[in-house]
């Protein structure tokens, strides 16, 4: 468990005092990937590095299980780093070594000088990765999602229980984003570790996360499972982020002359692969317009999301079957 | 005795190995010097540079002394800085005249040169880098010797060419009062005895020195800055 209690943080520029995070407290747990999502400058990269401590907090502390990392001294606090892996937007690898040194770098640094083991632990990460035939190539000679696998062999190189991600596809095209988030899903299943990452992608979140939060101006404005903040956002902040992941949708439930009531039913699970709806409108008597929807997954949760516009008599006790199936409902407003 | 055809290309020069003795002292001279300059100057550039703002061990005000120090020992010019060198020179190595006397005041003239142009070398590794490094729980020691001086030495090898150059200016001047190679030749024979063949093969010399340092800086530098 990563947990954050009453940390703050600001920065002293020209003799006065910036805020870049307002007091928060927040637990990160074992094994779940954890995305904090933000615009730039909301202080997300400030907040990723409090937890290695490459960034020092104004005032708090953070334990993780049951190391205060803000009362380590320097040789602990370097001991502890070693069990968090990171891995950057920019890869940050050494331009003047091989792939095969680069992924070997920690275990160097961390005093190992058994040549064979160290070859092993490599090729063993470059297998991971698929990268096994470029291990004598220089960071030069690959492609940025190439550069990022050997950022995330890296980065698992020690064995790290903890996996810090800044910003890792956000200098990938679409196509490479999606296999270096395939890799990093399956690292987080098969390895049991903790994925912590910053995006300021609604689309990353929802593809790897378990649980979110939402970073504002240096505030956590919301938190939660990514399916309750994604599916019912309650702040500004993130309604804006899942119309950026939803475009077409916010455009047409924004504009309905519509008569009858508009409402967004919800989805989850089960109950998506159900025909529910059709049943219930069915046995009430309802009519029903379709303004908009998708049906897609959250990590591997399927989910629908439908606007509707209902006319009939019998629309509450519809909604009412509706709500009994599982559904959710949210009124929308004519 | 026939006059041989370089006698009669060179007539005031009747002492070849004279000039071959002189050649060999301010290779002497430049080797000697190159390397304690580097010995002293690379480490005080790794200084100024980590103590330098926003960096690893930033200390404005021990970087402000040493920077300044850097700098009044870089605007002196080097002629002036032997003569008043000339009493240090004579207690580090007991000697004011030749290669041996020669060396202290190089050394001390060139290192601050030589340590700016090692922090320059080190600015451009990336920050990122740095970081990576610390991440994976790297100390400042082992983020010197593994990031900033294998990333850097593209940039070091540049800057120990464009020393060594300079170092080849220095050595000629050095003739001037006493420190022998080249320049003493070229001062002694060429300058105050008016033999002018004397200045021309010097010269000559010392162009293709220096032409030498820069294309074997160049290669090495061509080699490191491929990936």
């Amino acid at each position: 468990m990563i947990r954050f209690l009453d940390v703050h943080k600001s920065y002293r520029v020209d003799g006065r005092e910036i805020p870049a995070l307002q007091p928060f407290n927040l637990d990160i747990r074992d094994g779940e990937v954890f995305g904090i999502i933000g615009h730039s400058g909301a202080g997300k990269s400030t907040l990723i590095r409090l937890i290695n401590l490459l960034e020092r907090p104004s005032g708090g502390r953070i334990l993780i299980g049951d190391t205060d990392m803000t009362a380590l001294p320097e040789p602990a606090l370097r001991a502890q780093r070693r069990r968090i892996g990171m891995i950057f937007q920019h890869f940050n690898l050494l331009s003047s070594q091989t792939v095969a040194d680069n992924v070997a770098f920690p275990l160097r640094l961390a005093g190992e000088r058994d040549a064979a083991k160290i070859r092993a632990r490599v090729d063993e990460l470059l297998a991971r990765v698929g990268l096994t035939e470029h291990a004598g190539k220089y960071p030069s000679q690959l492609s940025g999602g190439q550069k990022q696998r050997v950022g995330i062999a890296r980065a698992l190189a020690n064995r790290p229980e903890i996996l810090l991600c800044d910003e890792a596809t956000s200098a990938l095209d679409p196509q490479t984003t999606a296999s270096v988030l395939d890799l990093l899903a399956a690292i987080n299943r098969e390895l049991k570790l903790t994925i912590v990452l910053i995006t300021h992608e609604m689309d990353v979140v929802r593809r790897i996360c378990d649980r979110v939060a939402v970073l504002d101006a240096g505030r956590i404005v919301e938190s939660g499972t990514v399916a309750d903040v994604f599916l019912h956002p309650q702040h500004a902040t993130t309604r804006r982020f899942v119309d950026e992941a939803l475009p077409e949708e916010a455009a047409t439930a924004q504009a309905p002359n519509m008569t009858g009531r508009v409402l967004r039913l919800t989805f989850r699970g089960a109950a998506t692969l159900q025909p529910v709806l059709s049943r219930v409108m069915r046995e009430h008597g309802v009519d029903f317009n379709l303004l908009a929807g998708r049906i897609d997954r959250i990590k591997e949760l399927p989910y629908g999301q439908l606007t509707l516009a209902l006319e009939g008599a019998n629309t509450d006790a519809a909604l009412a079957a509706l709500r009994a199936a599982g559904i959710e409902i949210e009124e929308m407003g004519a | 005795m026939t006059a041989s055809p370089l006698q009669s290309l060179f007539p005031n020069i009747d002492d070849w190995g004279e000039l071959g003795h002189a050649c060999i002292d301010t290779l002497l001279m430049l080797g000697g010097s190159l390397a304690l300059t580097v010995l002293i100057g690379l480490p005080l550039g790794v200084l100024l540079y980590l103590t330098g703002k926003g960096q690893l061990r930033a200390m404005p005000k021990f970087y402000g002394i040493v920077s300044l120090l850097v700098n009044v020992l870089r605007s002196v010019p080097f002629i002036i800085l032997m003569i008043v060198l000339m009493p240090v020179t004579y207690a580090l190595v007991g000697t004011k005249l030749g290669v041996r006397g020669a060396i202290p005041p190089l050394v001390i003239g060139a290192a601050p040169f030589f340590a700016r142009l090692v922090e320059t070398a080190l600015r451009e590794v990336q920050q990122g880098v740095i970081e990576a490094a610390q991440a994976m729980g790297a100390s400042t020691w082992q983020v010197v010797r593994h990031v900033l001086l294998p990333e850097a030495r593209g940039g070091l090898a540049a800057g120990i060419t464009v020393t060594a150059i300079a170092l080849v200016g220095y050595t000629a001047m050095g003739g001037a009062i006493g420190s022998g190679g080249l320049g003493d030749l070229a001062y002694r024979y060429g300058y105050l005895s008016y033999k002018s063949d004397y200045m021309l093969v010097t010269v000559v010399l010392l162009v293709v020195l220096v032409q030498l340092l820069q294309m074997m800086g160049d290669r090495i530098v061509a080699r490191y800055k491929r990936h």
